[in-house]
């Protein structure tokens, strides 16, 4: 038998996922990879994957990855783009797993971009 | 592993009949294909609403909302949109923003204007895993009833919010409530009316099928406020999939412990089971439903006793429709004053309507209680096809009346609808334009309640035969004026007499078309005309001598062989006209069909 208890805790597990079944909030913080071919070619799968698993992992509820198209600089995919509420998009170029990690920790935690990895 | 997609497809009985198991098989292999499956979630979820577009698939965080999708559609959305993060624009909907992008889905004309509050889970969550109903506040409400609140609070809780029966009736759920709880006995029961009869009528289906816990959680709750121990579900075998879900959602609450002897651990005790119908209109009548729940025939009987004394198994009975149990969990948690602030004064919250009939989105709509039938036929509804005129709408279906063009700002609500000379019903709503003949949808409701009736009481089983016989006459072309005031009153005598609400409801149609569409009888018997077309026996096809280039095609199609060469032949033409043989002719309208230059056949 589930009690009260348990209940709520099917409810906190699945709270992240909630998230992704619905359509993005105004206050949901965007990472935006680009998965045109070039994109692809270039290991973007690799680098969602490495973001999702980081959003889980932390716990991010308001974190929605999402991809786009090819936006025209192929030879700098893979390309992501930051979004926080009510700032100005970041967008890093060359991102692999590592810089993924890094940029949630530091961009997406702690608020801090990393001019780096931004050209 | 998170997903990073959620891809919602539409397992509603719509959907489902246009391929939408093939669309989601599909997307498992093309998801697996391209290495994506356990980046995505792939659900099949309830009803969007949208029927008229259907197969819909939903891709969410995106948010993007498929339409009329086929299995060979699938290809393009995952290597497209899931992979390549291009949404595939022409399956989008043709509704643009003024910049020209394709606009999200909730504002779209059909979706701005709703609310959902019953059909809130519907289209949001996999129905058959009842953890995702519990993620959602699933049985929140519950939890909040037995630990924070008296049965009389839950009760009086429901009063304030000033809930009334979605069924069609309208009364006051608290009142009702009440009075099964004021009632002692050793035994009481909750039963659920989702024996859906009205042609044209969805919306409990789709509440079964898209979100089935809620109609569970709230009867546990009507059990616990009015001190019944069990539940019964009374829903007609026509509904496969509704009656399919229904099942697995009692089976896992019940495997959670959250259906049994000790409800979550509260200490209340709660079961409940599914009864099937055989799909008798007049089983939706409350006396009727518990026999037939017994295993008696489906008869109704007289009132009082109310259910609320002698119910079934002569023990204290409430019974709700399904649209109203899915209100009370959101009532429960958001409180009397939140549900009173949607509605009108009388009418609080919003209702559910099955949009049918002459009208663009084919649907099913939820709207605020005082929307206007405009609102919801120009704007949700999206207008009428083939640019005709909006001519009446028919709420309630074989219960309720027509309203004609000239009130279409009616805010709908259950009062409006009665002065009218309409009702709520249980939210059919079926639009007609001018091709519809008043007294032929008149005679279609009435074939429809002759049929259903049970014969049990003389008004009703041979008054509406008499009132269906005059009605035939009528469209004939062999009726009296006599008739019509012949008609009236036997209606009023039927309304009066008969036994229970399908008696007293049947000669509704009738009545407000003979109000409002009175003109239309007037031709029928006085002309011998059916202004809209409909009635065969009114109608002629007649050939234009002078238009009609003799091609043959017609005379080849008429199944009657009425149709030959006449000796005429038009100025310019080479070959003499065609003509109709009226005493052969069968109207079938085969020639018109057919004719090379449509204007040279008309009906008449």
């Amino acid at each position: 038998m589930k009690s009260s208890a348990e209940l709520q805790e099917i409810r906190n597990k699945l709270r992240m996922e909630i998230g992704y079944s619905l359509p993005i909030q105004e206050n949901d913080i965007r990472i935006v990879v680009g998965m045109g071919t070039c994109g692809i070619a270039a290991g973007a799968r690799e680098v969602v994957r490495t973001f999702m698993d980081e959003v889980e992992k932390r716990g991010l509820e308001h974190v929605k990855v999402t991809q786009s198209g090819c936006i025209g600089k192929c030879d700098a995919e893979p390309i992501v783009e930051v979004t926080l509420p009510g700032k100005e998009t970041v967008t890093y170029v060359h991102v692999d797993p590592a810089k993924a990690r890094e940029i949630v920790a530091s961009h997406i935690v702690g608020g801090k971009a990393i001019k780096n990895y931004m050209k | 592993m998170l997903e990073r997609a959620h891809i919602m497809i539409c397992g509603g009985t719509g959907c489902t009949s246009g391929n939408s198991k093939k669309v989601m098989e599909e997307f498992e292999v093309q998801l697996k294909k391209n290495g994506l499956r356990d980046e995505v979630k792939l659900i099949m979820t309830g009803c969007f609403g949208l029927c008229a577009r259907g197969p819909i698939v939903a891709v969410y965080p995106d948010g993007a909302f498929y339409q009329h999708v086929k299995v060979e559609d699938v290809a393009e959305i995952v290597t497209e949109h899931i992979l390549k993060g291009r949404r595939v624009t022409r399956l989008l909907g043709s509704e643009r923003t003024e910049s020209g992008e394709v606009m999200p889905i909730n504002q779209t004309p059909f979706y701005r204007s709703q609310k959902r509050i019953v059909l809130r889970n519907c289209g949001r969550i996999n129905p058959e895993n009842i953890d995702e109903y519990i993620a959602f506040d699933g049985y929140k409400a519950y939890e909040k009833c037995v630990k924070e609140m008296t049965p009389e609070g839950v009760i009086q809780l429901l009063t304030d919010s000033g809930l009334r029966g979605r069924g069609g009736g309208g009364f006051p759920t608290g009142k009702k409530w009440l009075s099964t709880y004021n009632a002692k006995d050793d035994q009481k029961y909750v039963v659920c009316n989702a024996d859906e009869g009205d042609p044209g009528a969805f919306m409990d289906r789709s509440v079964l099928e898209g979100d089935p816990h809620s109609v569970i959680e709230a009867m546990m709750i009507a059990g616990y406020a009015v001190g019944a121990t069990q539940g019964y579900v009374y829903v007609r075998a026509e509904y496969p999939i509704a009656v399919q879900r229904l099942q697995i959602a009692i089976d896992q609450a019940r495997a959670y412990g959250i259906l049994g002897k000790n409800a979550m651990g509260l200490g209340h005790k709660f079961d409940m089971e599914i009864r099937l119908g055989a799909g008798a209109f007049v089983c939706g009548e409350a006396t009727a439903l518990i026999h037939s729940i017994e295993g008696h025939r489906g008869e109704p009987t007289q009132k009082p006793p109310h259910l609320a004394e002698h119910g079934l198994w002569g023990k204290p009975t409430v019974l709700n429709n399904v649209e109203t149990y899915a209100n009370i969990p959101q009532i429960i948690l958001n409180g009397p004053q939140w549900f009173k602030s949607m509605g009108t004064e009388k009418s609080s919250g919003t209702k559910v309507f099955a949009l049918g009939g002459k009208i663009m989105n084919t649907g099913l709509v939820e709207i605020p209680m005082g929307t206007t039938l405009r609102t919801i036929i120009e704007e949700i509804g999206g207008g009428i096809p083939n640019g005709k005129k909006f001519k009446a709408a028919q709420t309630g279906g074989p219960s309720g009346g027509c309203i004609p063009a000239s009130l279409i700002d009616t805010p709908i609500d259950y009062d409006n609808l009665i002065a009218i000379g309409s009702m709520m019903g249980s939210g059919g709503l079926i639009v007609m334009d001018e091709d519809n003949c008043m007294v032929d949808i008149a005679k279609f409701f009435l074939e429809f309640t002759v049929d259903e009736s049970c014969g049990k009481c003389t008004p009703c089983r041979i008054g509406n035969k008499r009132l269906y016989e005059m009605l035939d006459k009528i469209t004939k072309g062999q009726g009296t004026m006599e008739d019509l005031d012949k008609m009236e009153e036997l209606c009023k005598y039927i309304k009066a007499n008969s036994l229970c609400g399908l008696g007293q409801t049947a000669p509704n149609p009738v009545l407000s078309t003979l109000k409002y569409f009175r003109d239309e009888y007037i031709a029928h018997v006085r002309d011998k005309k059916c202004p809209a077309g409909v009635c065969k026996a009114l109608l002629n096809y007649v050939i234009d001598k002078d238009k009609c280039i003799g091609c043959g095609l017609c005379a080849r199609k008429c199944p009657a062989g009425a149709i030959t060469k006449s000796d005429y032949i038009a100025e310019g033409h080479k070959l003499p006209s065609m003509q109709i043989d009226v005493t052969k002719c069968l109207k079938c309208g085969a020639c018109m069909d057919t004719c090379n230059r449509q204007c040279a056949i008309s009906k008449k």
